[in-house]
């Protein structure tokens, strides 16, 4: 099933599909986020946003809004 | 490598003994790509790119985190593919083997064509092998890992002779960002340019991140094999308790609560060793050296000038140590983790928090850390707030005036009401501050999408060494950036209270020099009515006298506009002036100085000077008014433009004028 990243659980994980922001998913690909890559959803801030997710190694941390643009596969 | 939250945003240098030579080290700020999106970055783009730069260098050594060499060999190829001699260094070694991968460094060498270096900069680990390798003769290396000619190669070649580089990917990085630090006329060529050619640079972008990734994953299957091992659970266990939704911000205001007394109760010692040895050197100047007119400047202008920079320094150092070891520790992050979404509402970013808070010990620093916000809007935003938050300079005239209309002995709740007063003074400070950012972020306009894309790193040890070299750069940078305004600014206000027109400064000198006063006062009482006196006389009492009728609904009588007028440079030197208005001489004694305003008397109701609504009012003033030269030539640094330091001084004075009137009209 794909959606976007930011509506997987705490723990759940998916498999980056693809980006629906372009300017964005340049940084995004840049720091490690590439289609196919594992992604796991490991916390979320108190307030529900941003959240951080483990993702080539190493956990960063991004808004919802940006998580959103990111569609896996889970 | 790595974007985290904190001080590491100016490039550092030092130099380096080599083997046979000596090297100057260029420490730039950390980024992920040769594609900018943020200042810090902009700098180490520059000088990675910038064939002009004079810091250009002849090494470049990528340190890399060994335990995510992925990612980390992004940046290191690109640096290849420009074609600059290379070095990749493998730092955080340990953390790679705690992760359970081994790294083949020959082949990787082979695939990069650069020399590969382990180390652990933590443990010191084989640093010498690091400066052996740099020591000896670093050529370029012959492969080329992602050829970007394939993209748009029309382009790239024009785009070559417009940049006058002679590498397709120099030309390449260039032509993405070409706004970095080409002039107006060749990036405008370049612009054209790329346009003929029908030059799509965000797809380039893409396509060359997609292809480089292609690369590099196959030579990490060449060069690294993973075993399996069991995680630490500790990273997972302390991030679960300090983003919780009400340890998470227990805990932050708990470890803010502790900076803050340490930095107040801490810095108390050096602050009164600077501020009493300046005011003996000056004294003792004054006693050895003839009277004249340059001892005068010495000793009155530019040593009290140099004292107002001085003090300064314990609580900067502090603050900075402070956030150095949050930042090293990776709480940072996690800090702007959990405070984003309420920054976010008033147009704010979870990293500025740090400014913020910064800006309670000085705005100065406070301001240059908003650098590590991305966004333009919400770094222009921070910037423009930050001055709000009550600094460390205006704390001896809140002292002052709480002292002078609050009795000490009165109480609420329990709690002394001299310091609730005060609390309840920083309060205001913290809720405009958030108030004007909501309204500064309807009229700030910007196209660029705001991000907040961060790496929380894996909590560590802090460094103490790097920690007491990130206070002597703040400190240095303080020093140099705001003390040389300050100093100016003093002696223009030393010049303005020494002098006055025509022989008026004379006369007072004749009148007391009669018989009848030498017989009714000693000669330091004396000496003090005559300054009190050649101030009132002087350029700058004529000022603070014209400046009445603007004042005095606020409730404010020309002394007050005086030492408004002298305290525009900083804050403090407020205090400084009142002792000289009301002959007090050495500003040294801040009681007498409490004792003598609570005794004026206001010659119009024949009451108290300081009454409660006047002091109220002075106290709201400068709560908001933007009187400190340093953060006006610091804001102006920082933006490049003097609209905003304008539009800053304008926006805060008006909320000081207002809210002093509505204070004097409502308490009077």
């Amino acid at each position: 099933m794909k959606k976007p990243l930011g509506e997987l659980y705490k723990g759940q994980k998916g498999r980056i599909d693809s980006f629906n922001d372009k300017a964005l998913s340049l940084k995004l690909m840049e720091m490690g986020f590439l289609p196919g890559e594992v992604i796991q959803l490991s916390h979320i801030a108190p307030m529900g946003d941003p959240i951080a997710v483990s993702v080539s190694g190493y956990i960063l941390s991004l808004r919802l809004e940006e998580a959103n643009t990111i569609i896996v596969e889970c | 490598m790595g974007n985290f939250p904190g001080v590491t945003v100016e490039k550092k240098t030092g130099l380096c003994n080599l083997e046979n030579s000596k090297a100057e080290i260029i420490d730039l700020p950390g980024c992920y790509s040769l594609a900018p999106k943020s200042i810090d970055e902009e700098i180490s783009f520059n000088v990675l790119c910038n064939p002009n730069n004079p810091d250009k260098p002849d090494v470049v050594v990528v340190v890399a985190d060994a335990s995510n060499l992925k990612r980390s060999l992004f940046l290191c190829t690109q640096i290849v593919d420009l074609k600059i001699p290379t070095v990749l260094v493998l730092n955080m070694i340990d953390q790679a083997d705690k992760k359970g991968l081994t790294i083949d460094f020959d082949a990787l060498s082979v695939e990069l064509g650069i020399p590969v270096v382990y180390t652990n900069a933590r443990k010191q680990t084989n640093i010498r092998a690091l400066i052996k390798v740099i020591s000896g003769a670093v050529s370029v290396s012959e492969k080329t890992i992602v050829d970007v000619g394939y993209l748009n190669a029309a382009a790239l070649n024009e785009a070559k002779s417009i940049c006058s580089v002679n590498n397709t990917y120099s030309a390449f990085v260039i032509a993405n960002s070409p706004s970095v630090f080409l002039d107006v006329d060749k990036s405008y060529l370049l612009e054209l340019s790329l346009q003929k050619h029908n030059y799509k640079r965000l797809q380039a972008q893409s396509s060359e991140a997609l292809h480089r990734y292609a690369a590099i994953g196959e030579i990490i299957k060449k060069c690294i094999s993973h075993f399996p091992v069991s995680e630490s659970k500790i990273n997972a266990l302390l991030d679960k308790v300090l983003t919780h939704k009400v340890w998470g911000y227990l805990i932050f205001l708990g470890v803010l609560f502790f900076i803050f007394q340490a930095i107040f109760t801490w810095s108390t010692y050096p602050m009164d060793l600077i501020e009493k040895g300046l005011i003996g050197l000056s004294g003792w100047l004054t006693d050895i050296l003839p009277s004249g007119i340059l001892v005068d400047l010495l000793c009155r202008g530019i040593i009290p000038g140099l004292t107002g920079v001085l003090i300064f320094v314990p609580q900067i150092a502090l603050l900075f140590a402070f956030i150095a070891v949050l930042e090293d520790t990776g709480y940072m992050a996690r800090v702007s983790f959990i405070m984003d979404k309420a920054m976010r509402k008033f147009g704010l970013n979870g990293r500025s928090v740090i400014p913020l808070i910064s800006g309670v010990a000085c705005a100065v620093p406070a301001i240059m850390s908003a650098r590590t916000i991305s966004n333009w809007k919400e770094r222009m935003i921070t910037i423009m707030v930050t001055p709000l938050m009550s600094c460390s300079a205006r704390l001896p005239v809140f002292t002052l005036l709480i002292a002078l209309i609050i009795p000490p002995d009165k109480t609420f709740l329990g709690f002394s009401l001299q310091g609730v007063t005060l609390m309840l003074l920083y309060l205001i400070g913290v809720v405009s501050a958030l108030l004007s950012a909501y309204v500064m972020r309807l009229f700030i306009k910007t196209k660029e999408k705001s991000w907040f894309i961060m790496e929380m790193p894996d909590y560590r040890a802090p460094r103490w060494d790097n920690i007491g070299i990130t206070m002597l750069e703040k400190v240095k940078l303080f020093v140099l950036s705001a003390g040389k305004i300050i100093v100016i600014i003093s002696i223009v206000l030393w010049g303005l209270s020494s002098f006055g027109p025509d022989d008026t400064f004379g006369r007072v000198e004749q009148k007391y020099s009669a018989n009848e006063y030498s017989q009714q006062f000693s000669e330091k009482e004396i000496m003090n009515k005559i300054a009190a006196e050649k101030l009132e006389l002087s350029y700058a009492g004529i000022l603070g006298k014209k400046i009445v009728p603007i004042i005095s609904p606020l409730g404010f009588d020309w002394k007050i506009g005086v030492s408004l007028i002298t305290s525009f440079a900083a804050r403090e030197v407020f205090v400084g002036t009142m002792a000289t208005l009301y002959s007090v001489g050495d500003a040294e004694n801040s009681s007498t100085v409490r004792e003598k305003m609570a005794a004026a008397i206001n010659p119009l109701t024949g009451g108290k000077a300081y009454t409660f609504a006047v002091g109220f009012s002075l106290l709201l003033f400068y709560v908001f008014a933007l009187q400190c030269m340093s953060t006006i030539a610091i804001v102006y640094k920082e933006t490049k433009h003097w609209k905003w330091p304008l539009i800053q001084f304008i926006y805060m004075g008006a909320l000081a004028y207002l809210s002093s009137f509505i204070a004097y009209t409502i308490f009077k």
